[in-house]
């Protein structure tokens, strides 16, 4: 039986870890992250984890004892937001490349500067290439699941990949919600017991973890994190069909909302898809034939099925809430041109919502409409547009 | 505390064949290291010279269980697998004693790693952090770090014709370790083992976080024939330029006080580090270095007077 509860997006995932109760974890306050870390310190100090909470002096140190952790066989979660991100940089690709299944919520936040505590996608954005798989929340309900699904995905023997679980700062991790969550022996059911293959606790067979690895292997092993991450795609679907058993609430890599006979989609990640369904509908009622496609899984990047779900579409809308500087587009509009290269879709880039900047229902209809214009060739799509920016 | 001739009876974890130099002091005290621990010991280090000769993949010289994650954050790693220890030994998952070491080199910890160190002995690790001090940042071609000496020449203070090589001493890291009122700090030099290993011993025995500073000559940086590293390392006690003492919950002991104190030129002038010292300009340099030993001297005996009584 699942619970029906009024929570913020920082409360779903600090309830999702209650529920995962991991052996490990590290913080290092930052804003809007540091609500999931108060919540998580009341189940420690309240004696409802077994987690040993460890409050680390930065970020750095928060992903450098998390890769400690998890070398020594404990399931290690932390969490962080823009410039917190960013300090841990370094240890992030360290962390992938040790393999260790280490959970991250990072809570999008603009990263600085000029500074900003608002949402967009600067900083998870910018570590798409360091081999985390990311998967984006529309809501704290999301939130919540993808947080007890991607330990599943995670510690998956054939991926082993740390997994960021994404949600926007402040729209979702400090609104509150309905939600429903899984009953705490079912949850914990779910998570199960986590064994590692290698743990610097076994004395009795020693391992080296993090060698000086050269020209005659970094390689090799740079190419396996590419297998592991394609394994992911598939681990990604099973571990989302399973949830849906569970829960009744089924996850893939994409979600198209009402694609079927769209001529012209935007593609989203995060809450702005939620806010574009509402958008669609409304169209919708007009005789508009509109869609979204929702990406959940940017890491690994379903190009495959964004192919599949966006061919009978016309004129494809790409949102992006980050910018490539000096890139031709944002760095969500560049990967969907990749997967829909050859095809007979026009594609137009939005770039929006920047440290927080509100996409409002109108800014989205009003994308909708310049995307018309695109069709009817009355504007062109050669440069990427900035939704609500003055001058 | 076991003496030398039993410390060579114990199993060896630090195999032969790895690619340090000949001489490299830095990897005597990893042997002294591992044979006080014993093999129930997790260690971890900063990216340096200890990581880089032990670890060329596929290789390993390491028989006990080891990490390397980055430069900074030995001390931040080792604190996390002690967590993940605390937490499952709670659980009943496992149960036996197990050591954890963090070590860097002087750049590892005098500089970059300081904060993520600070960090962990103030959340009260049950962990040993040994710094390995060779002065300067040798992996990389030997660049002045913050435990680097007044005077040194190095790849970024070389002796120019201005400038004479470094300009500052040292950061007082003991002192400063020893200010975060930690259960266990000393100085350590393996030029004397016994004293070393004894104090491994020691801060492994004690309840909470532990600190060693650890002097370890590098041939190469320092510029001496490789045969007298120990020698070198001794005759840094003797000059009590590094001397080798303990603090136990604040207590001072002075481990090895010389019967005569050897002037510093003597020690000085056996490096090639030091060489531009000797010209006649740099002279007044030496006794500038002279008189800082002997205060800082001065003031250990004064502060262990005054922490004895």
């Amino acid at each position: 039986m699942a619970r029906r509860l009024i929570l913020s997006g920082n409360d779903a995932a600090a309830e999702a870890m209650r529920q995962i109760d991991p052996d490990v974890v590290a913080a290092f306050p930052i804003t809007p992250q540091t609500e999931l870390m108060h919540k998580f310190a009341e189940f420690v100090a309240d004696g409802d984890v077994k987690a040993e909470f460890v409050l680390v002096e930065s970020e750095h140190s928060a992903m450098s004892a998390t890769v400690g952790a998890s070398a020594a066989g404990a399931r290690a979660m932390t969490a962080t937001s823009a410039n917190g991100l960013a300090l841990m940089w370094e240890i992030v690709y360290i962390a992938a490349s040790m393999r260790l299944p280490i959970v991250m919520p990072v809570i999008n936040r603009a990263l600085s500067g000029p500074i900003n505590i608002h949402c967009d996608h600067s900083d998870t954005m910018g570590c798409r290439d360091s081999s985390w798989i990311q998967l984006y929340s529309e809501s704290a309900q999301e939130a919540y699941d993808n947080v007890l699904q991607a330990i599943k995905i995670a510690e998956h023997p054939d991926v082993l990949l740390p997994v960021m679980v994404t949600f926007d700062g402040f729209i979702i991790s400090h609104t509150a919600e309905v939600l429903e969550v899984l009953e705490d022996d079912e949850a914990r059911k779910w998570a199960g017991e986590y064994t590692a293959k290698y743990s610097l606790l076994n004395t009795d067979d020693p391992v080296t973890f993090g060698p000086l690895d050269l020209q005659d292997y970094y390689f090799e092993h740079k190419r396996q994190q590419v297998e592991a991450m394609k394994n992911a795609r598939g681990v990604i679907r099973e571990v989302g069909a399973a949830y849906g058993k569970l829960s009744g609430r089924s996850y893939d890599l994409i979600e198209s909302y009402r694609l079927e006979d769209a001529d012209t989609a935007l593609v989203a990640l995060g809450s702005t898809a939620g806010t574009t369904k509402v958008v669609i509908d409304e169209l919708r009622e007009a005789g508009r034939k509109v869609g979204l496609l929702k990406l959940r899984a940017f890491r690994p990047f379903p190009g495959e099925e964004i192919k599949a779900a966006l061919a009978g579409v016309k004129t494809v809308g790409v949102l992006d809430r980050a910018v490539s500087f000096g890139a031709p587009g944002g760095p969500l509009e560049k990967e969907i041109k990749a997967a829909l290269y050859g095809g007979e879709q026009t594609v137009g880039n939005f770039v929006y919502g920047l440290g927080g900047r509100d996409m409002s229902m109108g800014d989205i209809k009003s994308v909708f409409d310049e995307l018309d214009a695109i069709s009817a060739g009355k504007q062109s799509v050669d440069e990427p547009r900035f939704v609500g920016v003055r001058g | 505390m076991p003496g030398l001739k039993q410390l060579a009876q114990r199993e060896d974890l630090m195999s032969a064949g790895h690619r340090a130099c000949a001489g490299c002091l830095p990897m005597t005290a990893m042997r002294q290291i591992l044979l006080s621990a014993g093999k129930d010991t997790v260690c971890g280090c900063t990216t340096g010279c200890v990581e880089v000769v032990t670890t060329i993949y596929p290789y390993t010289a390491w028989r006990t269980p080891f990490i390397h994650n980055a430069f900074e954050n030995s001390a931040a790693t080792i604190s996390g697998a002690e967590a993940a220890y605390r937490s499952l030994r709670k659980q009943g998952k496992i149960d036996k004693e197990i050591n954890f070491i963090a070590m860097g080199g002087d750049g590892g910890t005098y500089d970059i790693g300081l904060q993520a160190l600070s960090g962990a002995m103030e959340r009260g690790h049950n962990m040993l952090y040994i710094c390995y001090d060779n002065e300067a940042y040798m992996n990389t071609g030997i660049q002045r770090s913050g435990g680097t000496p007044r005077g040194t020449a190095t790849s970024t203070t070389p002796a120019g014709k201005v400038i004479p090589g470094k300009q500052q001493y040292p950061k007082p890291l003991t002192d400063i370790m020893i200010a975060h009122e930690i259960p266990y700090v000393a100085q350590a030099t393996p030029g004397y083992p016994k004293d070393m290993t004894d104090k491994i011993e020691k801060a492994l025995s004690i309840e909470g976080p532990a600190f060693m500073n650890v002097l370890a000559p590098c041939t190469r940086g320092w510029r001496y024939p490789m045969e007298e590293s120990m020698d070198i390392a001794r005759q840094a006690v003797e000059t009590c330029f590094w001397p080798i003492y303990e603090v136990e919950h604040g207590k001072i002991t002075v481990s090895r006080k010389p019967k005569e104190k050897v002037p510093i030129e003597e020690w000085l002038k056996r490096q090639g580090r030091f060489r531009h010292l000797f010209r006649e300009e740099n002279k007044h340099i030496i006794a500038e270095i002279q008189a800082e030993v002997d205060r800082k001297w001065d003031w250990l005996l004064k502060r262990e007077e005054l922490t004895q009584s």
